[in-house]
């Protein structure tokens, strides 16, 4: 949709970075506009009356305007600032995370409603949820669809036969499922167990409500999060910044493992 | 350098003079200094008494040849170790962590600090792949080692980066025994109560204090 001259809407602040002396420009990723990157005056400084408003992961209404190389953020008024993500790490990094996916996966200014409140309710979900981790993998799969590269886990990616009920194979490369019969005949290939699949399935179809009733024991947890990251790094072919700082977390989280 | 007049990024006619032309290109590349700016610079410099220009020149020459980094609190300084760091006067049992060195000129303006400093030279921002691996973060775990420091003041930036890496040098602190502090947070000096942000705002309720008498 063509943005007028001056607009109001509702928005997730994604990220920042600095411009100038006192100036950032944000990534603002909106419902209707999609994702347009906006000049922030003065907020650096400790009188703005903007900046906090303006911090990433934080929902708010703002006025743009339309500036000469980008547009201008006029006036912002915060209305959700996710404050329990900012006061646990662990849920930070992750929200994070989320945000930079939405910010690496969509293109900029491309009207995209569903992957707007996505990434609202994950944001919630972070907040609270028990297994944060859950709730990312289900961010994952519901963006890679929305985005069109959803995997494809009913055929196997070589035959196109339908997938057997057994030890299979995930493909980054082919986009889905590979059965043991091809998988020697593809590069990149990783073992998919059983209960991975189904999990993977169940991401894709059902609510997240629905999903979250599944108890996971973390090795089928840390399965389905090493197919989905490595695919994610293939479909973008790049890394993921926040997900380096995630790992470090955990392996930092064994108690006692810095020694001074 | 005896390259021949290239077209520069600043978009200068290859007409303007090779030296010319190459000062342009470097006042280019300084932040905040575009195209124009850069050649007004250059112009004004032409016009500049030549021992003007070579105190200009000798100045930055002697910034780049003198200061380094005081090895233990990591501020730029031209003795090593800072003059803060030697300072005798000064309160050994407690280290402030500051983001950047300007930081340090800021909170010395208050003079209401006075103990030592240590500069982090960033932020922990995980969406840029900027983690404590970057940061001087295991120099400051090694100035931990001693026990003369009794308090580790957390003066990152109040925004989000600031946050991620207070929150993450609390965790590593914390079982060191220390006491850990943070800044406070809420309302700025000749702010507007209505322009608040929340978050400010619940933090400012938090920290409230009784009014004196």
């Amino acid at each position: 949709m063509v943005a007028p001259r001056l607009y109001k809407t509702e928005a997730i602040v994604l990220r920042q970075r600095k411009l100038g002396e006192a100036d950032r420009i944000v990534t603002l990723f909106t419902p209707l506009y999609g994702k347009v990157d906006a000049k922030a005056k003065g907020v650096r400084k400790t009188s703005s009356r903007m900046s906090g408003h303006l911090q990433p992961l934080t929902r708010c209404l703002v006025q743009l305007a339309q500036g000469r190389a980008r547009e201008v953020v006029a006036g912002c008024q915060g209305v959700e600032s996710f404050q329990p993500l900012r006061e646990d790490l662990d849920r930070l990094s992750r929200a994070l995370y989320a945000a930079e996916l939405v910010d690496r996966f969509l293109p900029e200014r491309v009207e995209s409603r569903a992957t707007y409140s996505l990434l609202l309710e994950t944001l919630r979900r972070l907040q609270t949820a028990e297994a944060p981790d859950f709730a990312l993998r289900y961010f994952e799969m519901r963006l890679l669809e929305s985005s069109g590269f959803g995997p494809d886990l009913g055929r196997c990616q070589g035959c196109q036969s339908p997938v057997q009920a057994q030890q299979n194979f995930f493909s980054p490369q082919s986009g889905g499922v590979v059965c043991p019969g091809c998988a020697a005949g593809v590069a990149g290939t990783r073992v998919l167990s059983l209960n991975a699949l189904k999990l993977l399935r169940l991401l894709q179809r059902e609510a997240y409500a629905e999903a979250a009733r599944v108890r996971l024991p973390p090795p089928l947890a840390d399965e389905i999060e090493r197919h989905l990251r490595s695919y994610i790094v293939c479909v973008l072919e790049r890394d993921v910044n926040a997900a380096a700082f995630i790992e470090r977390l955990r392996r930092e989280e064994t108690p006692h493992a810095i020694k001074v | 350098m005896n390259e021949p007049t290239r077209s520069t990024s600043s978009g200068q006619a290859p007409s303007a003079a090779a030296p010319v032309a190459r000062l342009i290109e470097e006042f280019h590349k300084l932040p905040g200094i575009g195209p124009k700016s850069a050649q007004r610079l250059t112009y004004y410099l032409l016009r500049m008494p030549p021992a003007e220009a070579r105190a200009l020149a000798q100045a930055i020459l002697e910034m780049k040849e003198k200061i380094t980094f005081c090895s233990p609190c990591q501020n730029v300084t031209d003795v090593d170790p800072c003059r803060i760091c030697t300072d005798d006067q000064r309160d050994r049992e407690t280290i402030c962590v500051v983001e950047e060195p300007l930081d340090i000129l800021a909170l010395e303006r208050t003079r209401a600090y006075r103990g030592l400093y240590h500069v982090l030279h960033g932020a922990i921002s995980p969406m840029d792949g900027i983690g404590p691996e970057d940061l001087k973060v295991a120099e400051l775990l090694g100035r931990l080692k001693s026990n003369d420091v009794h308090e580790v003041i957390l003066a990152t930036n109040p925004n989000l980066e600031g946050e991620a890496t207070a929150m993450y040098l609390g965790r590593l602190l914390r079982p060191l025994g220390l006491r850990v502090t943070r800044l406070a947070r809420g309302l700025p000096a000749g702010g507007d109560l209505e322009y608040a942000d929340d978050v400010t705002l619940t933090r400012a309720l938090e920290g409230r204090q009784e009014v004196g008498a």
